[in-house]
């Protein structure tokens, strides 16, 4: 019968008398190179890292992105301002109505429109709901990340509420295009502001509840806590936006800072961290749900009758049940959806604060009806590119946590 | 707003080409060579500061002797301003120094416009494509003369035949 000889238990037998003589194998150390994704759950779409490793610890890690490149900005180039709209939806495809808002409006800056009050309330409604959903996602899928199962279900429960709404809203879930150009797409009917009413008093005792499940949850404190920490200077340096900025101690906030829409006649505040791990950047997100409630709670006292469309006929859409009867109606819409609209020559950017970060759009016109030049700000990307010196250091199953605390969505980061 | 390009102009007398503020928007065209002291002036000049990088872009104007157009946006925390930093290269020789000392997310931006525009960053510690496989060999992109089918790349794929149901 063959012997083997196992390498793993092999005894190395010292003699008691001269232990110095003995000769001890060395350990062989070297670095290791893990590949995680492009198929792994956790990185939230399709992401590939090559991390370095020196026994548990990263040393570096590169992200290999691209794998949902789908050349939106080449698109955008060869379709009206109007047929964009859709496309903004696939970017982030878990808060489109962000998406959409931040176009629109940077459109109306460079077509200078102004949008009517109720629209400008309607929207900031919806914006504000869209970033509850977004948090709701977020706090849903970084609990399931680090293993806090329950945390998840109960998001999804709320979450599935607010998707209901908007699909009595505007027929679509999750790709809505409901913005429009110079306003929105149509009004709230009774029964939305019904709804919307019931869930403001159902939903802050529920979101308690899902810190209830994390605030004393020792394992979800060891893993956020102290966890993927940068200076606010480095933050900066980087370009990170959102909570992930203001986690560090900065508050930035466009909502604040450069007040657009509703926002500068409701009154809130911008949650600011102070530690830059992150614990704090959970916390932001949570105390933004509650913010998000508050705003939604003022516009809805504020907000008055009106137009919902701003009147430049050249450029917005006319309400639909007039295309339907009315000729000159129906030419417009024609006209703007073959031709587009004229735009003046000229380049602006602008930028908008959706629950993930700056997103911004930087259009250049040459005039005409499509965009000469269209560079999406998308705050996925731009996080991404502080994830090596962000996840150095720490140990390997922080790198799920890393991703998480971005709030990446690879559909906007790869466009 | 307009101080703050004459603050450029004076101290880099003869760097701004071009001076354009519109719809609020203050966009600055800078000789190349004078870019990367530029940036480093606006990020560490006291009276303005501008530690934020926003975004990078690029834009190819294929009619015009200096093609491509690299775009800079940068932001003031501090002082809540915003300029847009604009540079000018040929086709024959685009090349431009790179911003990422000065601001350490222009890093993956950069990387894109390289990878989207074909324009290369000098001392850019990293600059592979980022966003296109790192073997695609059809060009870059968003330049205006690439068509937005593609050049028949993807043609080429094999694709597994499908056992009859």
């Amino acid at each position: 019968m063959a012997q083997f000889e196992d390498q793993r238990t092999t005894v190395y037998k010292v003699d008691p008398e001269h232990p110095e003589d003995a000769t001890l194998p060395t350990l062989r150390t070297e670095e290791l190179l893990l590949n995680m994704g492009p198929q792994h759950p956790s990185t939230h779409g399709v992401l590939k890292v090559i991390l370095e490793l020196e026994g548990e610890r990263l040393v570096k890690s590169t992200p290999v992105m691209g794998f949902l490149h789908r050349g939106v900005e080449k698109l955008a180039e060869e379709g009206t301002y109007h047929q964009f709209i859709p496309h903004t939806d696939r970017l982030d495809y878990v808060c489109a109505m962000y998406n959409n808002f931040a176009y629109c409006r940077a459109v109306e800056k460079l077509m200078n429109i102004t949008v009517p009050d109720r629209a400008e309330y309607l929207r900031t409604i919806v914006a504000e709901i869209q970033r509850i959903i977004g948090h709701q996602f977020w706090l849903g899928t970084q609990a399931l990340d680090i293993g806090a199962m329950t945390v998840f279900f109960y998001c999804f429960r709320d979450r599935e509420i607010l998707l209901d709404w908007f699909d009595e809203l505007c027929g679509a879930r999750l790709t809505t295009s409901w913005y429009r150009i110079g306003g929105v797409e149509r009004d709230f009917t009774p029964s939305l502001f019904a709804k919307l009413n019931q869930f403001l008093d159902y939903f802050p005792p529920k979101i308690d509840e899902y810190v209830i499940f994390l605030e004393k949850n020792r394992i979800w404190l060891a893993r956020t806590k102290g966890v993927a920490v940068i200076s606010a200077e480095d933050a900066l340096s980087f370009g990170l936006s959102g909570p992930t900025l203001r986690g560090s101690g900065v508050d930035y906030d466009l909502r604040k800072y450069e007040p657009y829409s509703a926002y500068p006649k409701c009154e809130f505040s911008v949650p600011v961290g102070k530690n830059g791990d992150t614990y704090d950047r959970y916390w932001i997100r949570v105390q933004e749900i509650y913010e998000s409630v508050k705003i939604i709670r003022q516009c809805l006292e504020q907000i008055q009758d009106g137009p919902i469309m701003a009147d430049v006929p050249s450029v917005t859409l006319p309400p639909k049940e007039r295309v339907f009867t009315n000729l000159e109606s129906m030419i417009q819409q024609f006209k703007l959806f073959s031709q587009g609209f004229n735009a003046p020559p000229g380049e602006i950017y602008c930028g908008t604060e959706a629950h993930k970060g700056e997103l911004g759009f930087y259009i250049v016109s040459t005039g005409g009806g499509k965009p000469y030049r269209l560079k999406i700000r998308a705050p996925s990307f731009i996080h991404m590119g502080a994830f090596d010196h962000m996840s150095k250091g720490y140990m390997i199953a922080d790198a799920v946590t890393i991703f998480g605390t971005y709030d990446i969505v690879m559909g906007e980061c790869d466009r | 707003m307009s101080q703050l390009s004459k603050r450029i102009e004076d101290t880099f007398p003869g760097a701004c080409t071009k001076v354009v503020e519109w719809r609020g928007d203050v966009a600055v065209t800078v000789k190349r060579e004078a870019l990367h002291d530029i940036g480093k002036f606006l990020r560490d000049d006291p009276a303005m500061r501008f530690d934020y990088i926003v975004h990078v872009s690029s834009v190819d104007w294929p009619d015009d002797e200096e093609r491509f157009e690299v775009v800079y946006e940068i932001y003031s925390i501090r002082t809540r301003q915003r300029i847009r930093l604009k540079t000018r290269v040929p086709e024959s020789d685009c090349i431009v120094d790179s911003l990422t000392d000065i601001w350490k997310g222009a890093d993956f931006m950069e990387r894109e416009v390289y990878d989207m525009m074909g324009i290369r960053f000098r001392n850019h510690p990293d600059l592979r494509r980022i966003l296109m496989p790192d073997e695609y060999e059809e060009g870059y992109p968003l330049r205006k003369d690439f068509p937005l089918r593609g050049k028949g790349w993807r043609d080429t794929f094999e694709f597994l035949d499908e056992p009859a149901q």
